[in-house]
């Protein structure tokens, strides 16, 4: 999965695309992986532009969570911005609204994580 | 076939507070202020049309027990039941109310696994006390008779084990061997649960129980994710365990052994299951928050776009026809 990393300031934002279910949450994981370790306390931190994510199942939240684990003890952000309202019903469902900090759009959440506004 | 859950409450058996009865009772008084309820049959529509369930009524505390009928009960005394906790007691009293001492029942009894809340139930299961009847314990585990045995020594129980007047056989059953009770078959399955628990499938004149709890899926597991899928195949009721919350499930009660709402959808829809029945119900949710919880799993069944999927939630005293 492409992520089209952009850098804004101190964030770097990745942006996925389409369904992040079983058939495409390896992809997604594999493409996040590599923006982790830089996602520390005095690094970049990351924004999730979620615009373009049309539907995410347990299997792609999981991986949110994989990643977030390694962030949080490096000391590192990462935010996710511009839910779908479908997408952020399956957070509220889920409960991973309240895991994860949520921007309604992209411009908040870079502005919140210290990135040019 | 049909289903009857005795109880639906996971881990701890609870009980409503006199706040959560007071609360119930202001909603359902206030609610009805100007509604002219002047005949019995206005205040009975109000209660089961107007009141959501969590006002009306309870999902119930007591610890999973579940019956499957699948014979004529008139023609037949045998009994299928599904784990022991406390709702066993209810379940004994209705046996007895029915039936009365006076004529000998067969229970067979597939026990998903040995922690309290699913045994506990046993001492006070009143048909094991008379003679004539006859109780067979089935299950995977090897320390099956020693669990139930050890709960009735003199230390936890004043009823030994060996007072009971009712005849009891254990019967060692092995996960994926079908094993043939007259003209039902119930097939065992390992899920992941501390000291391991078992699933069964339930066959019957052409429809399918399974009755899955106390079983946590390990999202990284494809393999296992299939394995669960077959187990469901095309099953006409899932009864699963929804404990927790996917979010709860997968970080701060990893490894509790427990699953998610939002799992069992997805599974049952993958193995394109009739209807899923939320069972295990956490302790601390009060009514409130399971009725909420149905209700967003009912919205995540369309949310996935996939196979619609029939969704309740477990109460005590809930029946259901396959």
């Amino acid at each position: 999965m492409e992520l089209q990393p952009t850098q804004e300031g101190r964030a770097s934002v990745l942006s996925p695309t389409g369904r992040i279910d079983h058939a495409h949450a390896d992809a997604f994981k594999l493409a996040l992986d590599p923006h982790l370790a830089a996602c520390t306390k005095d690094g970049t931190a990351l924004v999730l532009d979620f615009s373009g994510v049309d539907y995410i199942s347990s299997i792609g939240l999981r991986a949110l969570m994989v990643a977030i684990k390694q962030v949080k003890p490096q000391g590192g952000r990462m935010v996710l911005a511009a839910l779908r309202p479908l997408v952020l019903e399956v957070f509220t469902i889920s409960r991973f609204d309240m895991l994860f900090e949520i921007f309604p759009d992209r411009a908040a959440a870079v502005a919140a994580v210290g990135g040019a506004a | 076939m049909k289903a009857r859950i005795w109880g639906a409450r996971g881990s701890l058996p609870v009980a409503l507070s006199h706040k959560q009865i007071r609360a119930k009772l202001v909603t359902a008084l206030e609610g009805a202020i100007g509604r002219d309820l002047d005949t019995p049959e206005k205040v009975a529509s109000y209660i089961d049309d107007d009141l959501g369930f969590d006002i009306s009524g309870t999902y119930g505390g007591n610890s999973s027990c579940v019956e499957v009928e699948v014979w004529d009960a008139a023609a037949t005394h045998e009994h299928i039941i599904f784990d022991l906790g406390s709702g066993a007691r209810p379940l004994a009293g209705a046996k007895l109310a029915r039936y009365g001492p006076g004529k000998p029942q067969t229970y067979h009894v597939f026990m998903s696994h040995l922690h309290w809340d699913h045994i506990m139930g046993f001492p006070f299961f009143t048909p094991a006390y008379i003679p004539g009847n006859r109780i067979i314990i089935y299950g995977c585990h090897k320390e099956l008779e020693t669990a139930f045995r050890r709960q009735q020594e003199p230390i936890s129980f004043p009823v030994g084990f060996h007072q009971l007047g009712a005849t009891i056989e254990f019967v060692q059953m092995e996960p994926g061997v079908p094993l043939q009770l007259r003209d039902v078959t119930v097939t065992a399955k390992l899920q992941l649960h501390a000291g391991d628990s078992y699933g069964y499938r339930i066959e019957h004149g052409g429809k399918a129980l399974v009755y899955s709890t106390d079983s946590e899926h390990k999202l990284d597991n494809a393999a296992e994710r299939l394995a669960f899928v077959e187990f469901f195949r095309d099953a006409d009721l899932v009864i699963f365990d929804a404990m927790y919350s996917l979010a709860d499930s997968i970080s701060v009660k990893a490894d509790w052994g427990h699953s998610s709402n939002v799992v069992g959808v997805e599974l049952c829809q993958l193995a394109g299951v009739q209807k899923l029945c939320l069972f295990h119900h956490e302790p601390i949710y009060d009514d409130a928050q399971i009725s909420r919880v149905l209700a967003e799993t009912r919205r995540y069944a369309e949310i996935t776009g996939e196979a619609p999927l029939a969704i309740v939630s477990a109460y005590d005293g809930m029946e259901l026809d396959l």
